[in-house]
């Protein structure tokens, strides 16, 4: 008897135990559509946008999706942007728990579509009138032949100015790191403000002083690395100098909050941004006014003149349970109409040749700037590699802004992590 | 009865085989063996699930990561199943190149002993405090529970959550901490955007975070020591100094020893205080060994899951020995643990 007890006992423990093993399946997108041609199903969507302004807009026009075709569910999903990267690859990877469409920059689609994870939408209902995106936009989409996203938003940098600050100091718009030194000096002197924020915790940031010193992180034509050039120590010495002169400040952690934080409450009188800025800088109380907004070209270094092209692309997942409506979705998101909503609200640059002579765009002051901007701005290397080429450069670059470590050091520690990253490259 | 019966008769029927197969010499405890499992068998029974649950969720992914210590596994080359596609992993080993990678690059030392010192420095701090405060608290001062309680709050709150708070008063430009500094006319302090400063202030923190606990058990400790040794030692003319020397360090050294080896694996591996606080930065000042092998796996792009996990066997290993190590020294003062 005693036996009996022992081992119905047994199975039991070991029933719970498999049982609480087996259990939970993904969640899983159930539906897709069917015969009739009506799309149906949950399209679950990551966008990256910036919490507290774009996020409600994009938000709202996505989940109007479903105006369209009322029988798919569009689950809105905000991922920080600084997150999304991983996060996508790792359930990605797994199968399980990835969206059906994400918002990816630009330089992770080519990687994502590398490694398998992006569904090709070369003759498929996500590409509509693909000859109306500008062709910079539409080639950061496409991976060994194939289309691999479709383009959503454009966009480069600039600098963001306060009207009112440069009023009082009495200064002009500075058009070169020199000018933004003493442009700087004067309005601290007169101010009291600090001229610059600099963004010392994302590379981004550091671009445009790469490029004005006539580098570049990368020739992937000539599959050299370029950062430990002259250049590149160049520019290093440039931001070092910037924060050392005390003509920016920076912070190590928390950057992209402090930056907006103090660029909206008046402290600083410049910073260095792109239109996903816009929407979230006229909320600070100094842009109540949005006059007060003021946005020129980023400044010239002594090799040049430069800011990087970014924006971001819809993508579909390979593994999504339901293709044609994320498909249709991704066209949605891309279309005139919405493109043209999201250039009025948000003043994003569209990645469509027809919504820039639409009224409300053309006359938009933002995106009236950014459009010649972006024309000229650097292409940068669509290769799979292009989204890890950040990360060496941020560790490297915050040291140097913090002392840690000499421009030359930095430079090559980034170009050694390049060559190990770029099997045969120079 | 049942249960003997039975199992003598499998005993008896196991021992044989044993006895045919290999050695002779074993055979007696071999058989000693069999016979316990065949008297006990409903317990040995009983533990399985333990066993398999254990297995699966510990056992598994540490055989899982030494071995993938020993390849060149990463995201570009693992296993993936994207919908119907799966595609198949093609990394190779590589035997311990990883290990000597990791061993002779600077890397891997250059965090080692950043993570050492914080590791030391963390615990010292805490213990001292901790220890001071027990004392304080074993008195009879007036409000003595109300301090207790509010002494154990930060146990009581979420790590992230508390980690999160001294963030913010961290911050540089918008933090509490400064701007009550630059209100009294200091300057502000590059909490987190200096990388000596950040090393402090990591410490600090978790320097905060342990605290309670190490109170908390030392009290307990504390409190098993009997009254009367202090009245016997007062009557004999000890002071204060000989009275703690000689009665409380000895009464309280089982609890200390344990708390300390606890401590010092628990800092050892601090994730979230130095992931939450600064990630590592600025630059890579603050980054311990977890973190370390977290961002390997998880933050580079491509992510090195093969340097990650020989990162992971390498503190495993630390660990060990120091373990190992502190065990045989306690033996030696004739401690028993």
């Amino acid at each position: 008897m005693r036996r009996g007890i022992a081992a119905t006992a047994l199975v039991a423990a070991l029933g719970v135990t498999l049982a609480a093993c087996g259990g939970s399946d993904s969640g899983s997108n159930g539906g897709g559509s069917k015969g009739s041609g009506e799309l149906s199903g949950t399209v679950t969507w990551w966008d990256t946008s910036t919490v507290g302004s774009e996020d409600k807009v994009f938000k709202k026009i996505a989940e109007d999706f479903t105006k369209k075709h009322p029988k798919v569910t569009v689950k809105y999903v905000n991922v920080p942007f600084g997150e999304a990267q991983n996060k996508f690859k790792n359930a990605a990877q797994s199968g399980s728990g990835a969206p059906d469409v994400i918002r990816s920059e630009v330089a992770w689609t080519p990687e994502f579509a590398d490694l398998g994870y992006l569904a090709p939408l070369d003759g498929t209902t996500a590409l509509k009138n693909a000859d109306d995106f500008l062709d910079q936009a539409a080639a950061s989409t496409k991976y060994n032949g194939k289309t691999y996203a479709v383009p959503q938003v454009i966009d480069s940098m600039g600098i963001f100015y306060n009207k009112k600050i440069f009023k009082e100091a009495g200064v002009e718009v500075p058009k070169s790191i020199a000018e933004l030194k003493t442009v700087s000096a004067t309005i601290k002197e007169k101010t009291g403000k600090t001229g610059l924020y600099l963004r010392g915790d994302d590379p981004y940031w550091f671009l445009s002083f790469l490029y004005g010193e006539g580098g570049d992180l990368v020739d992937a034509e000539k599959k050299t690395v370029t950062i430990d050039g002259e250049p590149g120590v160049k520019a290093l010495k440039v931001v070092k100098d910037l924060v050392d002169s005390k003509t920016a400040i920076t912070d190590a952690t928390n950057g992209w909050d402090n930056m907006q934080a103090a660029f909206k409450d008046g402290k600083v009188a410049m910073m260095i941004n792109g239109p996903w800025a816009v929407a979230d800088t006229y909320a600070g109380k100094e842009f109540a006014d949005k006059a007060n907004l003021g946005i020129a070209p980023v400044p010239a270094g002594t090799g040049g003149q430069g800011a990087p092209q970014g924006g971001h692309n819809l993508a579909v997942y390979a593994g999504s349970k339901n293709l044609d409506a994320s498909y249709a979705f991704a066209e949605y998101m891309t279309s005139v109409e919405t493109q043209t909503a999201i250039a009025k609200e948000l003043s994003l640059l569209p990645t469509r040749e027809s919504v820039y002579i639409k009224p409300d765009v053309a006359t938009n002051e933002m995106i009236a700037f950014f459009k010649p901007v972006v024309e000229k701005s650097v292409e940068r290397p669509w290769i799979p590699e292009g989204g890890s080429l950040f990360e060496p450069v941020k560790v490297e670059y915050t040291k140097v802004l913090t002392g840690q470590t000499t421009p030359e050091a930095g430079a090559k520690a980034i170009g050694e992590s390049y060559r190990k990253l770029l099997k045969d490259w120079k | 009865m049942a249960v003997d019966t039975t199992g003598q008769s499998v005993a008896k029927a196991a021992g044989d085989t044993v006895a045919r197969g290999r050695s002779r010499g074993t055979g007696k405890r071999r058989s000693t063996r069999k016979r316990s499992f065949a008297t006990h068998w409903y317990a040995w029974a009983m533990v399985a699930p333990v066993v398999v649950v254990i297995g699966v969720i510990i056992g598994y992914p540490l055989v899982r990561g030494i071995y993938l210590s020993f390849t060149d596994a990463n995201e570009r080359n693992v296993a993936r199943s994207i919908g119907v596609n799966q595609i198949p992993a093609t990394y190779e080993f590589v035997g311990v190149d990883n290990y000597v990678d990791a061993l002779t690059g600077s890397q891997f030392l250059g965090t080692l002993v950043w993570t050492v010192v914080w590791t030391v420095a963390c615990v010292s701090i805490t213990f001292a405090l901790g220890l001071g405060l027990a004392n304080l608290l074993n008195r009879r001062i007036a409000g003595r529970s109300v301090y207790r309680t509010l002494l154990i709050l930060p146990w009581a709150v979420p790590g992230f959550v508390s980690v999160f708070a001294w963030r913010f008063l961290f911050d540089e430009r918008r933090g509490l901490l400064n701007e009550i500094l630059t209100g009294g006319g200091l300057s502000a302090v590059p909490w987190l955007n200096d990388p000596t400063v950040a090393k402090l202030a990591v410490i600090a923190v978790n320097v905060w975070l342990g605290v309670p606990f190490m109170m908390v058990a030392l009290l307990g400790g504390l409190q098993s020591i009997p009254g009367e040794l202090y009245e016997a030692a007062e009557m004999d003319g000890a002071n204060a100094w000989q009275r703690f020397r000689n009665i409380t360090m000895p009464g309280l050294s089982s609890v200390s020893t344990t708390v300390i080896l606890l401590s010092t694996i628990w800092t050892f591996n601090m994730f979230p205080v130095i992931f939450l606080l600064t990630r590592g930065g600025p630059g890579e000042a603050t980054q311990i060994l977890v973190t370390q092998a977290y961002k390997f796996s998880f933050e580079i792009s491509p992510r090195d899951f093969a340097q990650s996990s020989t990162w992971g066997v390498l503190i495993l290993v630390l660990l060990m020995v120091f373990a190992a190590i502190y065990r045989r020294v306690l033996r030696k003062q004739g401690e028993v643990w």
